[in-house]
């Protein structure tokens, strides 16, 4: 019985890191960028999400409508001014512009909205499934997450295979400069994957600081990471691969907590990234001529 | 990630050299000083800041009353204090960037990682060092530094001995940060000494900085292991976490923690209703009803609206204590650094304050200090003094 319940938690925890690295592997697959700024966007909607819910006063879905708005135009934003003047650059180049916007969205919240810790309202109010006479608990925002999770995931497969937009996009991932030959406004279509992107972290945040209620300028920066891993072992740029690595991260985490030691538990998560990547070097539903998003 | 830890690396070192570039300009300012330069560094921003606002607040309010009072031997206090983030490498900036500034006297740092870099340094410049709360045994090995607050191990003693001795449980789980050196230290104390207790350790569970927001597993071993107390020698964030979690399990042990409990009553939107009940044992407790207690408190809550934790009064107590240490070695702010710090050094051995933080306080050579704790329960939102 702990065993299904560790499973469960597991699951939890990776449903979150999933939410998240679908949004690292969307910009990724369509951009070839690493944005590691995306785990301070989901910072930032928490922020975002809290001061509407908890300082004014607002019901929580009016909250997260307005951070996904937000977040939105904080993504694309950033993409304007950071990103788009180095489309041309060297990979090196952009990746330490994302790491420079990581930095200073952590030190601009750390400016608005102050040193001290949050404690984060849940905007999930749905009450834990409780089965097997109680032994078993779900609780509601795991219940919320899963299911969104796959939503999420199998909305954006179709949205990027059936839509002109989303064609566009694998267009832009697999030949830059043919897509651009073949009309395809490669400027647009990044900036509307970064849209979708930094919308998906608007939702990530509401989901993520349901579930673990503590908001502080840092706070989204190690599950940024941790997500970066998650798709990294799905295979990224795969969007099933997301959610799948992130998954299978959470369960291997709390399961290696509960059964072997819980010092060792991150040490463990990592080696298993290792063992994996070296047996199959593009993530686990990476395909060697990528088809990538 | 590599990459990304590897740039932040990078970017820190481009500051300390940046720092360094800085130095030079009043280098070992010292002589002739009409003003003794007493600065500080600790957690501003980030994570852990409510103790180095606290700090830095109660240290203002003790230097106002001593210069308001004619200050020390007839000189002034000039005090600075500088942001750190709870980061060992913006510690040492800061320190030098105070040396710039004419520091002669260390009043910090405010958390263990950083006071123990700092102290390497002050080692180095033979810099008098108080902190206030650096509670980590390496924070003092050297002989120029001493301790206002209790050592990790001492807490870890402490705690073991009051859980067995007011019979608080049998079985205790313990549930500690492993990548924190203020958290392990205080852990292995207490499990040495739980042998010689009358309870036994049933569960003792870490988790590191990588991954501390979900507790489920530890606290479901906790609860399988039928602990009825939880100790918590860890920093309040993360106890946020757990007794939310705690609560959402539906688990109701006591829960025991240390001085880096305090400040979680002043987490924004925390339902304090679930701290209910929670003990630590920290030194102060504001609602202590001697004069000077009620004085200072009520000081710190006029100029910012909190009530002031275990932190500040540690700060508040390490400026008077620096301030009775030099008057009793005639200590002129002219002197050179060095001078000051051998004055200080023996005459810190021959004090005994009563401060804020304890009645009595009394230090060795080595830097630590003997005082009685006391525990603290919250009840009603509020910290109460537990006997």
């Amino acid at each position: 019985m702990s065993f299904l319940s560790y499973l469960i938690r597991g699951i939890s925890l990776g449903s979150v890191y999933s939410i998240i690295a679908l949004g690292y592997t969307m910009v990724y697959g369509i951009a070839k960028m690493l944005n590691f700024a995306h785990g301070d966007i989901i910072m930032i909607g928490g922020y975002v999400i809290f001061t509407i819910m908890s300082t004014i006063g607002l019901p929580p879905f009016v909250a997260v409508l307005v951070g996904i708005v937000l977040c939105t135009l904080l993504g694309v934003t950033i993409e304007r001014i950071a990103y788009k003047p180095l489309r041309s650059a060297s990979s090196l180049a952009v990746l330490i512009t994302a790491i420079g916007v990581s930095y200073f969205l952590q030190n601009f919240a750390l400016l608005i909205f102050g040193a001290d810790a949050k404690s984060f309202t849940s905007v999930i109010k749905l009450s834990p499934l409780e089965l097997a006479g109680g032994k078993l608990t779900i609780s509601g925002e795991t219940l919320v997450t899963i299911p969104l999770c796959i939503i999420i995931m199998v909305f954006l497969s179709v949205f990027v295979k059936k839509t002109k937009v989303g064609r566009g996009m694998i267009a832009v991932s697999e030949n830059k400069e043919a897509a651009i030959l073949m009309g395809v406004n490669v400027n647009r279509t990044i900036a509307i994957t970064f849209a979708i992107g930094s919308a998906l972290a608007a939702v990530a945040s509401a989901l993520m600081f349901s579930a673990y209620p503590a908001l502080s300028t840092t706070s989204g920066a190690m599950p940024g990471i941790k997500a970066f891993v998650a798709a990294v072992f799905g295979g990224i740029g795969s969007i099933p691969g997301a959610m799948i690595g992130g998954i299978l991260l959470g369960i291997i985490e709390i399961l290696s907590r509960a059964y072997i030691s819980s010092q060792l538990a991150d040490a463990i998560v990592f080696l298993v990234l290792i063992l994996v990547l070296l047996v199959k070097p593009t993530g686990i539903l990476g395909k060697k001529i990528q088809e990538k998003v | 990630m590599k990459m990304k830890r590897m740039f932040g690396l990078l970017l820190v070192l481009s500051l300390v050299v940046a720092s360094f570039a800085a130095c030079g300009t009043k280098e070992g300012g010292s002589g002739g000083n009409d003003k003794f330069y007493i600065g500080g560094m600790g957690p501003l921003t980030g994570d852990a800041a409510s103790y180095g606002l606290h700090v830095k607040w109660s240290a203002e309010i003790a230097v106002e009353e001593i210069n308001a009072a004619g200050g020390i031997n007839g000189k002034q206090i000039e005090f600075r204090f500088e942001d750190d983030e709870h980061d060992p490498e913006k510690a040492v900036n800061a320190y030098n960037n105070l040396k710039d500034w004419g520091l002669q006297v260390v009043m910090g740092a405010v958390t263990s990682g950083p006071s123990v870099a700092v102290a390497e340094e002050t080692k180095n410049d033979n810099m008098f060092m108080i902190t206030p709360s650096g509670s980590a045994p390496a924070v003092v090995k050297y002989d120029n530094a001493f301790q206002v607050c209790f050592s990790d191990p001492n807490q870890g003693s402490a705690s073991a001995k009051y859980i067995s001795d007011k019979g608080l449980a049998t079985k205790v789980a313990v549930i500690y940060d492993s990548s924190e050196v203020y958290s392990s230290g205080i852990y292995e104390k207490f499990a040495s000494e739980a042998k010689n207790s009358n309870f036994e350790i049933v569960a003792a569970e870490a988790f590191t900085a990588d991954s501390k927001s979900d507790f489920a597993v530890q606290l479901q071993k906790a609860k399988d292991s039928g602990a009825e107390l939880v100790f918590l020698p860890i920093y309040y964030q993360q106890a946020v976490l757990i007794l939310t979690q705690a609560n959402d399990m539906g688990y109701k042990p006591i829960f025991f923690g240390c001085d880096g409990l305090d400040g979680i009553l002043g987490v924004e939107n925390f339902d304090t209703a679930l701290a209910e009940d929670v003990m630590l044992l920290t030194p102060f407790a504001a609602d202590a009803q001697d004069e000077k207690t009620q004085n200072f408190v009520a000081k710190f809550k006029e100029a910012h609206n909190e009530v002031p934790n275990q932190f500040g009064a540690d700060a508040y107590d390490a400026i008077y204590i620096l301030k009775e240490a030099l008057e009793a070695g005639n200590v002129t702010p002219d002197m050179s650094t060095s001078d000051i710090t051998e004055a200080l050094k023996k005459e810190i051995t021959q004090l005994n304050f009563d401060g804020l933080t304890g009645a009595g306080m009394t230090w060795k050579a080595t830097g630590e200090v003997n005082k009685e704790p006391k525990a603290v329960i919250i009840k009603d939102g509020a910290y109460t003094l537990f006997d």
